[in-house]
C-alpha cells in the first residue's frame, strides 16, 4: 500500500519525527463513543489533565530502536548465562547460605516484575494521552523480560538447590510472600495515575536504590556473576523507569494544583508501604549475605536520607513536602534488620528459605554496625539460640503470629520511641477489629478500609482452613497441619527451617569441598 | 470516603468476619519484654474459654521454650485489652470478659525482662 511507486526509497523519519509521530500522531479524540467512555479509569481518581501534548518522556524512544536496543542486551546476557552454566558458577559463590537471597529475590521480588508486566500493561491501556501510554507500555515490555532473564538466570541454581522449583505458586500462597504481592495489588486495583506514582515514582525513583543495590552489588560480593549479570542487564530499563517516574509526578502536579493534595497522599501512602516492603531487604544486607556490602542503616542513610531528602528538597517547588513518618523509617534503621531476622528464625520451619544464627566475627560485624542496639538488644537473643541449638533444641515457634492488616507482615514491629514495645495500633469498622503495625499502615486502611478490609491474612486463611490441597481431610486421624501446610506450599523434599541441618549444605559441602559457612 | 472507587457504592467483603472460623474466634496475644517470641500471637479459640484456661494452660504452653515460663506469677500480671489495662475475671469465659473476635491481649510480667535483661 505504501510501497514507494517511483522507486525511489522513502525519506527515512529522524528519530525526533518518528517519536513525535508514535506518541503523538497515534492518538486521537474519538467521534463514534465519547472518550470517558473509551478511558472509564482515566477520571475517577480526580485527577485532572489538561494537555496530554505537555507529557514529556526525556529518553524519547521509539519502538525499533527500543527492540534493537533490547536484543542486543538479551544476546550479551544470555551468552553469559551460558558461560556461567557451563562452568558451574553456581559453585563459586561465597557458601550456600548465600543461596537463600536468590530464594527470596526469586520467589518475592520476580513475580512483582511479572505484576508490574501486568499494571503497566492496564495503565497504558488507560491513558487519555498516547505519550504516557507508550511510556508504560514499553515499561510493561521491560517488566516481562526482566521477570523472564531473572527466572532463566537463577535457573541453573534450581537444578542445585532448595526453594526454586515454583515461585508463581508459591508467591501466591506462602504467608511472607502475601507481602509483596498485596503491595502490588494494592497498586495494580487502584486506578492508572495512583499505578504510575506508586510504582514508577514512590518506588522505583525514590526506594528502588534500596532494593537493587544490595541485591546486585551483594551478588558481586559474593561471587555470583549470573546475577550481577541480570541486573546490568534492567540497568538501562531501570534508569528509564526512574525518569518515567519523576516525570510522571511532575507532569501531574503541573497539569491542575487541585492534583496536590491527591499526590502528596498516595507518596504518603507508597513509600510507606515501599518502606514497609524493604524490611525484607534489610535482613537480606545485614544476615542473608555471607560477604556483606553494607548494613542496612547505612544503606538508609545513605540513599534516603540523603538521596531522597535532595529529591524531595527539588521537588518543594511543586509544593510536594516528605513523605509522611519518614522520620519514623529513620527511627527503625537500627533494629529493622534485626527484629525481621529474628522473626523469620522463629517461623523458618514454615518458610520457602533457611535461617541460621550469625558466626562470631559476623555478630561481631553487626556490634560495630549497630552500636546502640545489637549487643544491647539483639546479640543476647541470638547467642540464647545458639546455645539452645547446640544442645539439639533448635528454637521455632509453633504459634502462627499476628499480622497487620496492611502490610501483612508480622507485628514484629516496634514503638517509634522504644525499640522494646510491640507497635500495637487498632481501628473498629464495620462492627469488627483490625490491627496495624505502625500509624503509617493504620493510616493508609482508615482512608480506604472497603479495600483492606478484604485482604488475604495468610495466617487468618489457615485458620479458615484454606490453606490445604483439595481434598484434604483436617479431621482425618493423624492429620499433621504443619506437614499439609508445606504441602500447600509446594516445598520440595527438603526441609525447611535450619541452614546448618539442611540439604543444600550437605549437598555444598559434598559437591564443593567448602566449608558450608564460610566466615 | 470509605474507598476511592469506579462505581460511587463500592462495599468490600470483610474476609475475616468471625462466620469464617468455623465455631472459633481469634485470639492475639503478646507477652511484654519476651521479644525471643517476636511477633505477638495469634490463636483459634471458642468465645466460651474460660479466661483461666488462658494462664493455667494455654499461655505457658504457646511460650513454653523461653526460660522466664516457669517463672510468671500470675498472680503479679498486668493485662492489657486493645492496650487498655484490664482486670480479667479468670472463672468468666472470653466473651464475658468482653474479648471478642480479635481481641487483642497483652500481658507485662514485672519483674522478668526476658533473657538478660535484654527483653528478648
Amino acid at each position: 500500500m505504501n510501497m514507494p511507486v517511483s522507486g525511489k526509497p522513502p525519506k527515512k523519519l529522524s528519530l525526533k519525527e518518528n517519536y513525535a509521530l508514535l506518541t503523538r500522531g497515534l492518538g486521537w479524540e474519538t467521534s463514534y463513543e465519547p472518550m470517558d467512555k473509551v478511558f472509564p479509569q482515566c477520571d475517577f481518581e480526580g485527577i485532572k489533565i489538561h494537555d496530554w501534548d505537555k507529557w514529556e518522556d526525556p529518553f524519547r524512544l521509539t519502538m525499533d530502536a527500543y527492540w534493537k536496543y533490547q536484543g542486543e542486551k538479551e544476546r550479551k546476557l544470555y551468552a553469559i548465562v551460558d558461560a556461567f552454566q557451563q562452568n558451574n558458577g553456581q559453585f563459586n559463590v561465597s557458601d550456600a547460605r548465600y543461596i537463600n537471597t536468590l530464594k527470596l529475590f526469586l520467589t518475592g521480588v520476580s513475580p512483582l516484575e511479572y505484576s508490574a508486566h501486568r499494571g503497566f500493561a492496564m495503565a497504558g491501556r488507560n491513558f487519555k494521552g498516547a505519550g504516557a501510554s507508550i511510556a508504560a507500555q514499553m515499561q510493561s515490555i521491560d517488566e516481562l523480560r526482566h521477570a523472564q532473564t531473572q527466572a532463566h538466570t537463577i535457573s541453573q541454581y534450581n537444578k542445585f538447590f532448595s526453594g526454586m522449583h515454583d515461585p508463581i505458586h508459591m508467591f501466591d500462597r506462602i504467608w511472607y510472600l502475601s507481602v509483596p504481592k498485596s503491595y502490588f495489588e494494592d497498586a495494580m486495583t487502584a486506578g492508572p495515575f495512583e499505578f504510575v506514582t506508586a510504582i514508577s515514582f514512590s518506588f522505583e525513583y525514590v526506594l528502588t536504590n534500596l532494593l537493587f543495590m544490595p541485591f546486585m552489588s551483594g551478588a558481586a560480593f559474593n561471587g555470583d556473576m549470573a546475577t550481577v549479570t541480570f541486573g546490568f542487564s534492567a540497568q538501562s530499563d531501570e534508569s528509564r523507569h526512574m525518569t518515567l517516574g519523576l516525570e510522571v509526578v511532575k507532569f501531574i502536579l503541573e497539569q491542575d494544583p487541585a492534583n496536590l493534595p491527591i499526590v502528596q497522599r498516595w507518596l504518603d501512602k507508597w513509600f510507606w508501604r515501599g518502606y514497609r516492603l524493604l524490611t525484607l531487604v534489610s535482613m537480606m544486607m545485614d544476615y542473608m549475605l555471607p560477604k556483606r556490602v553494607m548494613s542496612w542503616s547505612e544503606a538508609w542513610t545513605m540513599y534516603f536520607e540523603q538521596n531522597g531528602g535532595a529529591l524531595f528538597n527539588d521537588l518543594a517547588r511543586y509544593g510536594v513536602r516528605m513523605p509522611k513518618y519518614h522520620e519514623v523509617a529513620t527511627k527503625e534503621k537500627d533494629r529493622l534488620s534485626h527484629e525481621a531476622w529474628s522473626t523469620f528464625y522463629n517461623f523458618t520451619h514454615a518458610a520457602g528459605f533457611h535461617t541460621w544464627i550469625p558466626e562470631e566475627s559476623e555478630m561481631k560485624w553487626l556490634s560495630e554496625k549497630y552500636p546502640d542496639s545489637f549487643d544491647k538488644l539483639y546479640r543476647p537473643r541470638m547467642e540464647y539460640w545458639r546455645e539452645q541449638q547446640k544442645q539439639g533444641k533448635r528454637f521455632y515457634n509453633k504459634t502462627l503470629p499476628m499480622l497487620c492488616q496492611t502490610c501483612q507482615i508480622p507485628m514484629f514491629f516496634t514503638e517509634p520511641d522504644d525499640p522494646t514495645k510491640i507497635c500495637y495500633r487498632e481501628s473498629q469498622y464495620r462492627d469488627n477489629k483490625f490491627h496495624f503495625c505502625s500509624d503509617g499502615c493504620k493510616d493508609i486502611f482508615d482512608f480506604e478500609p472497603e479495600k483492606y478490609v478484604q485482604g488475604w491474612l495468610p495466617v487468618h486463611q489457615v485458620y479458615q482452613g484454606n490453606c490445604m490441597r483439595p481434598g484434604t481431610d483436617p479431621t482425618a486421624p493423624g492429620f499433621d497441619p504443619l506437614a499439609e501446610l508445606l504441602q500447600y506450599y509446594g516445598f520440595g523434599s527438603d526441609t525447611p527451617g535450619e541452614y546448618l541441618d539442611s540439604q543444600d549444605r550437605k549437598n555444598w559441602e559434598q559437591w564443593t569441598g567448602k566449608p558450608g559457612v564460610s566466615t | 470516603m470509605s474507598v476511592v472507587a469506579l462505581k460511587p457504592g463500592y462495599t468490600g467483603e470483610i474476609k475475616d468476619r468471625v462466620e469464617n472460623f468455623h465455631g472459633q474466634q481469634v485470639l492475639y496475644i503478646g507477652w511484654e519484654d519476651h521479644l525471643m517470641y517476636a511477633a505477638p500471637l495469634a490463636i483459634p479459640v471458642p468465645a466460651t474459654l474460660p479466661f483461666g484456661a488462658l494462664t493455667a494452660e494455654i499461655i505457658p504452653d504457646l511460650y513454653g521454650l523461653h526460660p522466664d515460663v516457669s517463672a510468671i506469677d500470675w498472680t503479679r500480671a498486668e493485662w492489657f485489652s486493645s492496650g487498655q489495662p484490664f482486670k480479667p475475671d479468670a472463672t468468666k469465659t472470653l466473651a464475658e470478659n468482653g474479648l471478642g473476635h480479635k481481641a487483642s491481649l497483652r500481658f507485662r510480667t514485672p519483674g522478668l525482662t526476658g533473657i538478660k535483661g535484654s527483653c528478648s
